[in-house]
């Protein structure tokens, strides 16, 4: 795909939405297209978290690996949405494992490459912050919600 | 004591069918009961007298399990059938355990209808998004039956619907009929699911990164456990739905349902008589608080 594709594609997504184009500009030699076919698995607990992906079709299911309790999956991510943040926070492992449940397609960034970039470029690295932390924040907050358990109720 | 129909001073005047004392059961026989997942069942009842029941959706019961007591149930069938109703009731504790084990010919005590309701003409050409979570699905499900019977007069609809489990989802025939119909999205997460399920995961909150809104064009019913619905309403508000254009269900505790003995009360509203349905601008500055 052509890099001019690939800056509509980046674009688009909502995660970027409203960026400036220089920025989109700045970080397009960070990014490609990938595709995982249903069944996937895209990355797995304790690898080195090398990208991130912003999805564009198909579902992921995050799982994390509860040891004698088995895989537990806690979350679906789909089209719209921003898969992964350990590329961000030291040391850069993945916590947990992904699947493509559906066939998925993604513009991949990579992690290293966009670090350099936002330690060049202060204000794209303030900018990519500021969504990042909306994402943790309403990530952080739906798993409290689903820490209370909102459905049940005591049976007597 | 008897009330002539329209008269009953105690309830809300469109709600005004009750033509006995409110306070004293009608009898209705069962004539159908089913579990809808593991700890949810419905029940189908008819009068004694096989006379018509009507009711609006987001309207309510007291049904009375004889010598146990009552609950506040709402109405979950059609409301164009009235011949008799139907009753989605999440088993929870004594009188709802009792109705659980009742069988098909049992009698129980029904009062009502009470309440509020979800008056769906306000959405004429309107988008409507409907975000339920676990039972809160019972109560609207009348309004969305209402909804589908004068389809083209509404816009897009959208159901957000929220369970515990992939085997809590309610009503699942009808979701997957509700799905096919056009221009009707029906999106469905699960709190906790394990790798045999395809579908969402995660709180109903996170179906609006799957929707795209014209928010200024769309009216919304949230109903399900308070903090679903808190969550939802800041999701709603935050992606420019207006608060006016927002309906909720709430619930307490309740003994009279008419507004008299106050055991329902939230702060200067009743939720038997003022509600269980509220439009969210009449309720946001009680609804924020933790406890009133
Ligand atoms: C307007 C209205 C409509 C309702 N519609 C439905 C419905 O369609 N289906 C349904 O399953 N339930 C509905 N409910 C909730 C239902 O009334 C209660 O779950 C029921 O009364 C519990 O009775 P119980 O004797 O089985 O439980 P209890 O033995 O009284 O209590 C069991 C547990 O449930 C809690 N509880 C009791 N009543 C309520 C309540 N009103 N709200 C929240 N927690 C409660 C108690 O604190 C306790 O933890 C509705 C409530 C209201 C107010
Ligand atoms: S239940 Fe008695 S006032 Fe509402």
């Amino acid at each position: 795909m052509h890099t001019e594709d690939i800056s509509i594609l980046l674009r688009n997504h909502s995660f970027l939405e409203d960026l400036k184009p220089e920025y989109i500009d700045t970080i397009l030699s960070c990014a490609s297209n990938t595709y995982f076919p249903d069944g996937t698995k895209i990355f797995s607990e304790g690898e080195e978290a090398k990208k991130f992906y912003l999805i564009r079709t198909g579902k992921v299911a995050i799982e994390i690996n509860g040891r004698e309790k088995g895989s537990i999956r806690i979350l679906t991510l789909g089209p719209g949405q921003v898969l992964g943040w350990s590329w961000l926070v030291s040391p850069y492992k993945w916590h947990f494992d992904a699947y493509a449940i559906d066939d998925v397609r993604a513009v991949a960034l990579d992690g290293e490459c966009l670090r350099n970039k936002c330690e060049e470029n202060h204000d794209l690295g303030y900018e990519l912050i500021k969504r990042f932390s909306g994402i943790l924040e309403a990530r952080l907050k739906a798993t409290r919600i689903q820490l209370l358990d909102v459905y049940t109720k005591e049976i007597k | 004591m008897t009330f002539i129909e329209g008269n009953n001073p105690l309830l809300p005047a469109e709600t005004n069918t009750i033509i006995t004392d409110p306070m004293i059961p009608n009898l209705f026989t069962i004539k159908k009961i089913f579990w809808e997942t593991d700890d949810t069942f419905t029940i189908e009842i008819e009068s004694h007298d096989k006379s018509s029941f009507n009711f609006k959706p987001g309207q309510f019961n007291m049904l009375y399990v004889f010598g146990m007591g009552e609950s506040a149930i709402s109405i979950c069938s059609d409301p164009a059938k009235n011949k008799t109703i139907l009753h989605t009731i999440h088993r929870v504790g004594n009188v709802t355990s009792k109705l659980s084990q009742l069988k098909k010919g049992d009698t129980i005590g029904v009062r009502g209808p009470f309440g509020s309701n979800w008056d769906v003409t306000k959405f004429y050409g309107k988008d409507v998004v409907i975000v339920v979570g676990g039972i809160g699905l019972a109560p609207l499900r009348p309004a969305i039956y209402s909804i589908f019977k004068e389809r083209k007069k509404f816009n897009r609809i959208i159901i957000l619907y929220g369970a515990r489990t992939a085997l809590d989802l309610l009503y699942r025939v009808e979701l997957e009929h509700w799905s096919k119909t056009k221009n009707v999205e029906v999106l469905t997460t699960i709190d906790r699911g394990d790798s045999s399920w395809r579908g969402n995961i995660g709180v109903v909150t996170n179906l609006f990164n799957y929707i795209k809104l014209d928010a200024m064009n769309t009216y919304s019913m949230v109903c399900g456990p308070e903090i679903m619905m808190k969550f939802s309403i800041e999701e709603l508000v935050k992606l420019g739905v207006e608060e006016k254009n927002i309906y909720l269900s709430l619930e307490r505790n309740m003994k009279c349902a008419i507004g008299f003995c106050g055991h329902c009360q939230y702060t200067s509203k009743f939720i038997c008589k003022d509600g269980p349905v509220f439009n969210y601008s009449q309720v946001k500055d009680i609804f924020n608080l933790y406890e009133v």
